[in-house]
């Protein structure tokens, strides 16, 4: 529970942040509210020898309607998403889910850039993006890039993102009219969902999984079967299909299995009903 | 002055608590300060073999690296860690010392130990140490030390410990069983729990290189008992020790011990010159503390054909972790005797094999022994409910102890001399209070319906040992204390009170407690009274705190010192208005004489007088300032019906606690406040286990959930509001009448949710449900359940 140590640069703009991961190469990793890099650090899963932090960079913390989308910054905090009219007016579950993220102190110091560059798949913003979709943007030495948030998970707390490169901002879908449902199943209010599932229906109907894999993901094979006009409950029994569930003290291969069909029913049943 | 007992006064305690201006071991810095890093095992059972410490003894900010080896070879022990219960003349206790030389015998075992300048020098340059380790099979769990073929220390040739048995009426329990119309049989786990009270434990030694003296802040909710072990361990003499334990944040039993971290700062201090001190991460706790619960328990019980009960027969497995601690062996003892709760029970037998395996080392955790007793009676109940055919109220109503009615003094088959109790107004109040008729036909209708919601019903009627302890009953199990509380009452010359309490408090309120006793029976304003406590130069007579025991022995002490100081006061005041004593009266905080109210006198009056001494009776000593160390003759039984209401969620095995009942009865109440935050924390507590809490090992002997990210103690979120109701029954052990409520919580709950679980899936034919009842495991027994069917 206590760090190895490390030195910590404060970045005031997102070029010097950039700046001084270039200087230190792997060895260096952006603190932005910490609530995922710091519990590693303790437990000293994690030991970059340079802290960059990005915590402070206020312009980068920012919720704009972007007109054909909404482009949040970075930098910007749980709490704010989840109180924002915007996005509750126009991706309502992006909204939603920031309020089942953790505790209050959590959704108050940890920012979806956050959420999204460390990957977890046990984390329930990556899964309710990937249902409403979007693009990130990402920041490097050479300029900007963007990637669909489909190409930005790869494997567990890996991302799409180079070691030099800042997420900077994240364009989500205006989809005021779609049907959505967020379905998180935890053992207590503050934890991380042991299976969760979400659904957007904007005409097609996309599904992603929480902690159903290494990484996050969509749940292609319920998103075909209903392509194929297949019964809500005959596209969430096939919810697991391509999964491979962890294994833990909540929950084993096959309980998960059977989570994930129930909590995708549940959620089709509410996107589409 | 009308009284202030019985009503709910706001803690004094508090402000200073939420305000964060109370100080807590961690926060009292000192000058020169040495902090401690601890090199702990990594193995469950290992030789230690050689131990590289050159790197961290070259470590920036490192005074010095010592090595368990070292620490023997330097003369620190005079004695091993103590165990006070050995509860067998034979019972097994393998030496342990605050540092592992030669074998380790569970993950977490102390092998050497770095002093440096800062806490986070002495975490990093722990790191560096290098320990070569055999490592030997680990013995993981009751059933691998009890069946298995490897020892837990390898110089033992067998994981018992010891063998204990409470078996008043051998051939009665076996005429019981072989004539008996029904009977039931329960095998239930009590699985260990971590105690994770709010205040990690922490320690700072403070020596005093001329004069010898040692100073140790420990977290600790026994600093008496801490320091007469800590003479006896450490060969430093008994009055050059001081203990204090600062601001406590909770202990739950888990800091009533003797630990290694506490031996090695006062030693290294006294040997350094410096001040030396530790305090533990969340998630070493888990081994460098101790934990609670740990038995896998067999009950059968034999009833008539109407479910009277004609025996009990308890035999319990318990593990004692890799070592004993200062009551490790005595806790199954503490719930022999109730495991034949509020019931009638003509014969009982009890045996409890101790084990060792290479698991942090288990002792006191609220209840200790008592959540584990009541919950295998109380399930048992149910069970023999079901195999009568009869609802679990009727199936209490018709074995309680004088019939449900009232009773005082009453000697039961195990054994005790139960206090006072009147059980069936208390079952009657808790079913009103639940709208019980009502949930059952809420359930019905659910059934009816083909709910995929079940509705489950859970009662628990328990019984609990408060008021530790009778000395001699305590020396007739062998324990090496006795069980008194001592406390003084003093005026100061100004009319102020000072109460030196023996029993030290960790959260529980004994400051706004203390003073509202002092406040009625001298008859003034409780915020005239000052409460010290926790330092033993300060009070340097008292147990401690722990067994519910500081209302009922402690508080009781301090009502019988204000009775000297009102006897005092009474000669003063005769021999001043030159009236016989026994023509005075004492109310409102006067002497008077009685039918002449102009001759008066206040006691503050009288206490300045006892203070000038200018005028008191021939031979009187002066000052007011009286003392008393309470005995108790009895325990205490406080009693309850608990019950749960859940809601369990087919689809994903989720049960979630929709509503708890509770209806106790703790005997007069001094602040109703205080008991009803006892017990909602106690509930919570047993809920915990019930639901969610069970530090879970490999084979290896690895604890797989160490950190609260993966122990999941409860938050606000988890519990509903509970709901509570009263009934009163005096005690006959104590002139207050009190019983104690800090773990009647813990002890009517975790029985009540599992019954109540068991009671929402019998439609599907389960019978049972090990804690903690995951949503995983509930829906997997749901499955098998239904495969069976
Ligand atoms: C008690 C607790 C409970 C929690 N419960 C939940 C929960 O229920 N659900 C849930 O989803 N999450 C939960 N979290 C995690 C929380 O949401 C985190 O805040 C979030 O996952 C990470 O955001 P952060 O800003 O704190 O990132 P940090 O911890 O600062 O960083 C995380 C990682 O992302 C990198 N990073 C951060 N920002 C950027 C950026 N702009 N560009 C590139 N890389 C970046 C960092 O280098 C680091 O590797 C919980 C956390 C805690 C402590």
């Amino acid at each position: 529970m206590i760090p190895a140590s490390f030195d910590y640069v404060e970045a005031d703009s997102a070029d010097a942040a950039i700046a001084a991961l270039a200087e230190h190469g792997d060895e260096a990793k952006l603190l932005a509210g910490g609530h995922s890099l710091i519990p590693l650090m303790k437990f000293r899963l994690a030991a970059p020898s340079v802290l960059v932090d990005i915590g402070r960079l206020s312009d980068l913390s920012y919720i704009n309607d972007g007109g054909d989308h909404i482009a949040i910054g970075a930098l910007t905090r749980h709490s704010a998403i989840e109180t924002s009219d915007l996005l509750t007016t126009n991706a309502p579950i992006l909204a939603h889910v920031a309020g089942q993220v953790g505790d209050p102190s959590v959704r108050h110091r940890g920012t979806l850039g956050g959420s999204l560059a460390h990957g977890d798949p046990a984390s329930d913003l990556p899964a309710a993006l990937l249902a409403l979709g979007g693009t990130l943007v990402a920041k490097g030495p050479n300029g900007e890039r963007e990637i669909a948030i489909t190409d930005f998970f790869t494997g567990f707390l890996e991302t799409a993102l180079a070691a030099d490169e800042l997420l900077t901002e994240i364009r989500v879908p205006k989809v005021p009219g779609a049907g959505w449902s967020y379905q998180k199943f935890n053992r207590r209010a503050q934890d991380w969902a042991i299976v969760g599932a979400a659904a957007v229906a904007n005409g097609s109907t996309n599904v992603a999984l929480v902690n159903m894999g290494p990484a996050p993901m969509r749940a292609t094979a319920v998103e075909q079967a209903l392509a194929g006009g297949a019964s809500s409950a005959d596209a969430a029994a096939v919810a697991a299909e391509g999964a491979s569930p962890p294994e833990d003290l909540n929950g084993d291969a096959e309980y998960r299995t059977h989570l994930a069909q129930v909590l995708v029913g549940r959620a089709l049943d509410e996107a589409l009903g | 002055m009308t009284a202030v007992m019985g009503t709910p006064m706001l803690r004094k305690e508090d402000p200073k608590l939420l305000t964060g201006e109370n100080k807590f071991v961690d926060d009292i810095q000192v000058a020169g300060q040495l902090w401690m890093g601890m090199v702990r095992s990594p193995h469950a059972h290992a030789k230690v073999g050689t131990i590289d410490t050159s790197a961290a003894a070259a470590a920036d900010g490192v005074h010095a690296v010592y090595t368990g080896a070292e620490l023997a070879e330097m003369g620190l022990w005079a004695a091993p860690l103590p165990c006070a219960w050995p509860v067998t003349e034979d019972m097994v206790n393998p030496p342990h010392f605050p540092a592992a030389a030669e074998e380790v015998h569970h993950v977490g075992e102390i092998v050497a130990v770095v002093l440096a300048d800062s806490r986070y020098g002495a975490v990093d340059a722990a790191e560096l140490v290098e320990v070569d380790y055999e490592v030997l099979p680990a013995v993981a769990s009751i059933a691998a030390a009890r069946d298995g073929d490897n020892n837990a220390h390898s110089d033992l040739d067998s994981n018992k410990a010891y063998s204990w048995a409470l078996e008043p009426n051998p051939e009665g329990v076996d005429a019981a069983f072989a004539n008996a119309a029904h009977t039931v049989k329960g095998e239930f786990v009590q699985q260990r729990l971590i105690p994770a009270a709010m205040e990690p434990r922490g320690v700072l030694a403070i020596p005093s290189p001329a004069g010898g003296e040692v100073t140790l802040y420990s977290a600790t909710q026994v600093p008496h008992i801490l320091k007469v072990m800590i003479a006896a361990t450490t060969g430093i003499p008994e009055n050059k020790l001081r203990i204090i334990a600062p601001a406590v944040g909770g202990g739950f039993g888990a800091k009533l011990n003797v630990n290694p971290d506490e031996l090695l700062a006062v030693t290294l201090a006294n040997k350094l010159g410096r001040a030396v001190r530790w305090t533990e991460t969340r998630s070493e706790a888990a081994f460098s503390t101790h934990q609670g619960r740990g038995q896998l328990q067999t009950i059968e019980v034999a009833s008539d054909e109407n479910g009277k009960i004609s025996g009990v027969r308890v035999h319990l497995d318990a593990d004692m972790g890799a070592y004993m601690m200062l009551i490790t062996p005595g806790v199954p003892l503490l719930g022999s005797f109730l495991y034949t709760g509020v019931y009638d029970v003509p014969a009982f037998g009890f045996t409890c094999d101790g084990y060792f395996t290479n698991l942090t080392p288990t002792d006191a955790y609220r209840g200790a022994g008592r959540p584990e007793a009541s919950y295998a009676i109380e399930r048992a109940m149910d069970m023999l409910a079901n195999e009568v055919g009869v609802g679990p109220d009727e199936i209490r109503r018709r074995n309680y102890l004088a019939g449900g009615g009232p009773f005082e003094n009453l000697e039961t088959a195990s054994t005790l001399v139960f206090d006072s109790g009147n059980y069936a107004p208390n079952l009657d109040a808790a079913l009103a209070l639940a709208k019980y008729d009502e949930l059952r036909a809420e359930q019905q209708s659910r059934r009816d319906a083909g709910s995929s919601k079940q509705l489950g019903i859970g009662l628990c009627t328990y019984v609990e040992i408060c008021g530790l302890a009778p000395s001699r009953a305590l020396a007739g199990l062998n324990y090496g204390a006795g069980g008194w509380e001592h406390a003084t009452v003093r005026f100061l010359p100004t009319g102020k009170v000072e109460v030196v309490s023996g029993s030290t408090p960790h959260g529980q309120g004994h400051e706004t407690a203390w003073s509202m006793i002092v406040a009625d029976k001298l008859g003034i304003d409780p915020n005239d009274v000052e409460v010290l406590h926790s330092d033993t130069a300060i009070s340097p007579l008292g147990l401690d705190t722990y067994g519910s025991r500081s209302l009922a022995v402690g508080g009781v002490a301090i009502a019988m010192a204000c009775d000297k100081v009102v006897d005092k006061s009474r000669e003063i005041a005769a021999h001043q208005l030159e009236a016989n004593p026994d023509d005075l009266e004492f109310t409102g905080g006067q002497f008077q004489v009685k039918g002449s109210p102009d001759k008066a006198l206040p006691i503050q009056a009288i206490a300045y007088g006892a203070f000038t001494a200018h005028d008191l009776p021939d031979g009187m000593e002066p000052n007011m300032n009286e003392q008393m160390t309470f005995d108790p003759p009895n325990f205490a039984f406080p009693f309850g019906t608990h019950i749960a209401v859940v809601e369990i969620d087919e689809d994903t095995g989720n049960t979630e606690l929709i509503d708890y009942i509770a209806v106790d009865d703790c005997g007069n109440q001094v602040n109703p406040l205080i008991v009803e935050g006892q017990l909602h924390g106690g509930i919570v507590q047993g809920v915990a286990q019930a639901l969610w809490e069970g530090a879970e090992y490999d084979v290896d002997g690895n604890c797989k959930n160490p950190s609260l990210m993966d122990y999941l103690v409860p938050s606000a979120m988890e519990v509903p509001n509970i709901q509570t109701g009263y009934t009163t029954t005096p005690s006959t052990s104590n002139q207050l009448g009190v019983k104690g409520a800090g773990e009647a919580g813990t002890i009517g709950s975790a029985a009540a949710v599992i019954n109540a679980i068991c009671d929402a899936l019998s439609p599907y034919g389960v019978t049972d449900m090990e804690m903690p009842a995951t949503p995983q495991r509930v829906w997997k027994t749901i499955n098998n359940a239904k495969a069976g069917a």
